[in-house]
């Protein structure tokens, strides 16, 4: 019964979404004010039917309700209630409830805050919102319900979650990610709103911007998150595949990145208008295509849900409408969005415009090398795939150039900056970081005895240090050498310079890891050691123990260094009960300047084992990094200038900001 | 001049990007066409694979091609393992009430386990082939369960579909086909 | 306005020149970076490129899996139902690997058509092939009759 209130619930859903689509969006061309108002009461009512639809079916999941077709797919009597749960987002049809959630929930956040803004606006945007989600519901209804039963006969077991998504990385990220991709489809709806009423001035880009910082760190935190869980659950070592999907949830990621960055300069400013639109349009129509990629089974991935083409033409339909009709809408209402004012040489518009080309670039050389192999599939030119390699050659260019232009970013003016002035800052951090970056790695290399003195270390931290001290001159010329005056410097100012350095630190990870990894693969018997990146390696033996719904082969390796025992790694190979599937469950020491990662690979007779040990150095950073950039974002979308004004004596000042409850 | 130049770029400049989204449009749709499963099969047109495999009920009788060959019939390539079959089996009993002949391919599966499966939701197949190793599934291409294949009386391929038949597959693609090799047959 | 004018044409100048350039790029790297896939029994007619990065694969042959008693060094055959190609690859295996199952091999081969493999995959469901496997072996089974019978 639960089930079929979901399933109804689902179905109201979509009938107040049609309503918040339509109503509003002709409420605000004939002027009624009760229309346009609808769309906001719509979008909460959206909200509580959709959540009392994902609540149905998650109460299917937890009451073993193996009728419906996709709880026997994904779970099973012996799998721990968190991942019953979990499990709910687990495959496509349950994602895309969860889709439909998030993007109800959005909307529902801005019918809420939207006190301030003008109604015509709010109405507008609300309507856009409605109609993505009336194609969400009727995706879901159509193509993918997850409410289907199996009948006659219901299974009296289930299938099993995959192994893989049986961990606390499922719990975590597949909603963070969703958050963010879905936030960004609220820049959008404003600059479609921005679009159709031709209205586009400064206090339009205040008001969407904390909308886009807050998507952009929830994608930020979602992308770390996948790539950390990848690190230590695919048992091998990796955290990152160039993998098309990938590649889905970065391309928006660079995008909204870009976003936020001209945004900026368009409130201040009031220039870049075309291309904050288009950035607009460009990163949320990325989450779409995402969507696309991974559900059409148009990409064969080790991420990609099951493929079913009948979605994948309803998806292409959603996106040619989306993004064809916004695209086209921004090419006939283009010219009333000219900028009036002007800069010139190293203004910070200028540097602004340089770093969203290399952002730019660098999703479209992803977006090309991820959709070759299909281009190379239509064309008939036989079944490629495209390799790390080509991303890389590109992408640490680019990433290179960005953090170089990086380092003068808290020293350029708006309009203009003299040139000079801002070579004459880079002087001190430039030596130093030349310094430092030639110096450093010989002290790693003695004290963690590598033989090689890196030149990718070099490079890294050259330019991991040219960030950081530049941001560091900055911000003591900023607080003239006073520690009161930190105060004084705003929410935006300590987002950027925690984001900047949080950048830093992640390609300080991703650099040092990959110049200085050690991985060696080996044949082992109980009693075996060997040396690796410093430490020395002990395999004591193999046994066999029982988990929840697994048998595992249990290993215990001591890693020593300098003669210390310094930790205990117990690496396991997981045999799961129901399905028969094979999981290789590495163990980790991390520590902030090392991890120790050891994996087994199979036995291979008379108590040998093939065993995987790797030390890899500085990985830790990468996420934390990642963390950093988020918390910087977050820093600056709570900018005191987007909450409410203080009320001076006698005086209204709130004056179209944000209100945050 | 320099007017008319700048405001003609400008006006090219913003249709870029949906040009660019046409043509992008345009090699996805191409891609989704090119999906396995819509694709017909390399082997649609052709004589169904010889082999000699035992049957399910029966470890000691081996079947070979020739039980096949001789009539219209649906091939159904199935196991325990796959979920979408349990959701495609009440179909498959339907088909079979009806007077379709359904010869089951029990792939990569465990004979009890397969027996106890069909006693428990009914049987709609004349017999099944029991394909352990995935030896027939090889020389048939088959990606997994389920898939269907419709033979006409010479045994030659005419349709494949990979995925679950449900009754607006058998409408769309299997239906009219059939009853036009049936009418053939006779 | 004249200022304006001039420095979105710049702009604008110097976006497609850019944009010239890094396609020319990206054409070159591609080409430079892509991994074909070849079927066992392309590789056995010699229609492989020798020492290009490549990938092969297709069932692997039961019983073909030999492993050195000293070190991780292996070797298995895979078989597209027509033609056989030897794989050899030192470390470890991944978890669906199998006997029996499919599998995907990356790297160059030699000139005795063996296969020098740094990568093995086999990432799909122990149950389900990759559409490449699957599309070669019904093609293979295809040519392998019509090679039969012409010899009838």
């Amino acid at each position: 019964m639960t089930v079929e209130l979901g399933h109804i619930a689902l179905i109201i859903a979509l009938c107040l979404a049609c309503i918040q689509a339509v109503v509003p969006m002709v409420g605000s061309f004939s002027g009624y004010t009760h229309w346009m108002r609808v769309g906001h009461s719509m979008a909460v009512g959206q909200f509580v039917f959709v959540a009392l639809s994902f609540a149905c079916l998650t109460a299917a999941f937890i009451q073993d309700d193996f009728s419906v077709a996709y709880v026997a797919n994904n779970s099973n009597t012996l799998l721990p209630l968190q991942f019953k749960i979990s499990a709910v987002w687990g495959a496509h049809e349950g994602s895309l409830l969860l889709w439909a959630l998030i993007l109800s929930g959005w909307s529902t956040a801005v019918a809420l805050c939207s006190g301030k803004l003008p109604l015509i606006l709010s109405a507008r945007v609300l309507s856009v919102l409605g109609a993505i989600s009336v194609g969400f519901a009727l995706f879901l209804l159509l193509t993918s319900n997850p409410f289907d039963r199996i009948l006659p006969i219901p299974p009296l077991e289930g299938g099993d979650l995959n192994p893989l998504l049986q961990d606390f990385g499922l719990i975590v990220h597949p909603p963070m990610l969703y958050m963010g991709y879905v936030g960004f489809s609220v820049p959008f709806a404003f600059a479609i709103a921005a679009l159709i009423g031709g209205q586009f001035d400064s206090a339009w880009a205040r008001w969407s911007r904390p909308w886009i910082n807050i998507a952009w760190v929830f994608l930020t935190i979602g992308i770390s998150l996948g790539s950390w869980w990848a690190y230590y659950e695919l048992g091998w070592g990796g955290w990152w595949f160039w993998d098309p999907v990938e590649n889905a949830s970065f391309m928006p990621w660079l995008a909204g990145t870009a976003l936020m960055h001209s945004i900026a300069a368009t409130e201040k400013r009031g220039v870049f208008r075309s291309w904050t639109l288009l950035l607009a349009i460009l990163t949320f129509s990325l989450s779409l295509l995402g969507t696309f990629l991974v559900r059409s089974g148009i990409l064969t991935s080790v991420h990609a849900f099951a493929s079913d083409p009948e979605r994948g033409i309803f998806i292409l339909i959603f996106l040619g409408i989306v993004v064809g009709g916004s695209l086209l809408l921004f090419a006939l209402r283009g010219p009333t969005m000219r900028s009036v004012t002007t800069y010139s040489g190293w203004s910070r518009e200028t540097m602004l415009l340089i770093n969203n080309v290399f952002l730019v670039s660098s999703m479209a050389m992803i977006l090309i090398g991820t959709l070759y192999p299909l281009l190379a599939d239509v064309l008939d030119m036989g079944k490629i795939s495209v390799g790390p390699p080509y991303f890389n050659i590109f992408f640490v260019p680019l990433m290179s150039g960005l953090m170089i232009c990086l380092g003068f970013a808290g020293f350029t003016r708006w309009k203009n900056t003299e040139g000079r002035a801002l070579l004459h800052k880079g002087v001190i951090p430039s030596i130093v970081s030349l310094v430092m970056a030639f110096v450093l790695p010989m002290f790693m290399v003695d004290k963690l005895s590598w033989s090689n003195y890196s030149l990718t270390a070099v490079v890294t931290l050259l330019l991991v240090l040219w960030v950081v001290t530049m941001s560091l001159e900055d911000l003591w010329l900023k607080s003239r050498g006073k520690l009161s005056s930190l105060r004084g410097l705003s929410g935006s100012y300590w987002g950027m310079l925690v984001a900047h350095i949080g950048l830093a630190v992640c390609a300080l990870g991703v650099g040092l890891s990959t110049a200085y990894d050690a991985q060696t693969d080996l044949r082992m018997l109980p009693g075996d050691k060997t040396e690796l990146g410093g430490y020395q390696f002990q395999f004591v033996g193999v046994e066999r123990v029982q988990g929840p719904n697994f048998i595992a082969y249990r290993g215990n390796v001591e890693v020593k260094s300098g003669g210390e025992l310094i930790v205990r790694l117990s690496p396991e190979k997981r045999n799961y009960t129901s399905g028969g599937q094979v999981m290789t469950e590495a163990d980790i020491d991390g520590q902030l300047h090392r991890d120790l990662y050891v994996s087994l690979g199979e036995p291979l007779g008379n108590q040998a084992w093939a065993i995987r040990f790797q030390v890899k150095p500085f990985v830790r950073c990468i996420w934390l990094g990642g963390l950093l950039i988020g918390l910087g974002g977050l820093l600056a979308a709570l900018d005191k200038r987007y909450r409410r004004r203080r009320l001076r004596k006698g005086a209204d000042e709130s004056s179209g900001g944000l209100v945050f409850e | 001049m320099k007017v008319v130049g700048g405001l003609f770029l400008n006006r090219l400049a913003l249709f870029l990007p949906l040009v660019l989204f046409a043509a992008l449009t345009i090699v996805l749709l191409l891609g989704l066409d090119k999906d396995p499963s819509e694709l017909p099969s390399v082997l649609v047109g052709e004589p169904f694979p010889s082999f000699s495999l035992p049957a399910l009920h029966d470890a000691d009788k081996t079947l070979d091609e020739r039980d096949v060959i001789g009539e219209v019939v649906l091939v159904n390539i199935w196991a325990t393992w796959c979920f979408a079959c349990r959701i495609e089996h009440a179909m498959l009993n339907q088909l079979a009430e009806q007077g379709v002949k359904v010869i089951g391919l029990n792939y990569k599966d465990n004979r009890e386990a397969a027996i106890t499966w069909l006693n428990e939701r009914g049987d709609p197949y004349a017999f099944s082939v029991f394909d352990e190793r995935g030896r027939l599934g090889i020389d048939l291409g088959v990606y997994g369960a389920p898939e269907t294949y419709l033979l006409d009386a010479t045994g030659t391929i005419r349709h494949r579909r990979v995925g679950v038949v449900d009754d607006r597959v058998w409408n769309n693609e299997f239906r009219d086909l059939y009853a036009q090799l049936m009418a053939v047959q006779r | 306005m004249n200022k304006l004018r001039k420095q979105r044409l710049q702009v604008v100048l110097l976006i497609i020149v850019a944009g010239a350039l890094a396609s020319g790029l990206v054409i070159y790297m591609l080409g430079q970076n892509v991994n074909y896939f070849y079927t066992p029994s392309q590789i056995a007619r010699g229609e492989a490129p020798e020492g290009v990065f490549l990938r092969a694969g297709g069932m692997v042959v039961e019983g073909s899996l030999v492993r050195d008693m000293d070190s991780l060094a292996l070797e298995f055959k895979v078989t597209d139902g027509t033609s056989v190609l030897v794989v050899q690859h030192t470390g470890i295996l991944p978890d669906l690997f199998g006997e029996g199952e499919a599998a995907i091999a990356a790297g160059k081969v030699d000139q005795n058509l063996v296969l020098q493999a740094t990568e093995v995959l086999a990432k799909h469901d122990e149950n389900y092939m990759p559409p490449e496997v699957a599309e070669s072996m019904s093609e293979a089974y295809l040519d392998k009759r019509k090679t039969a019978a012409g010899t009838q």
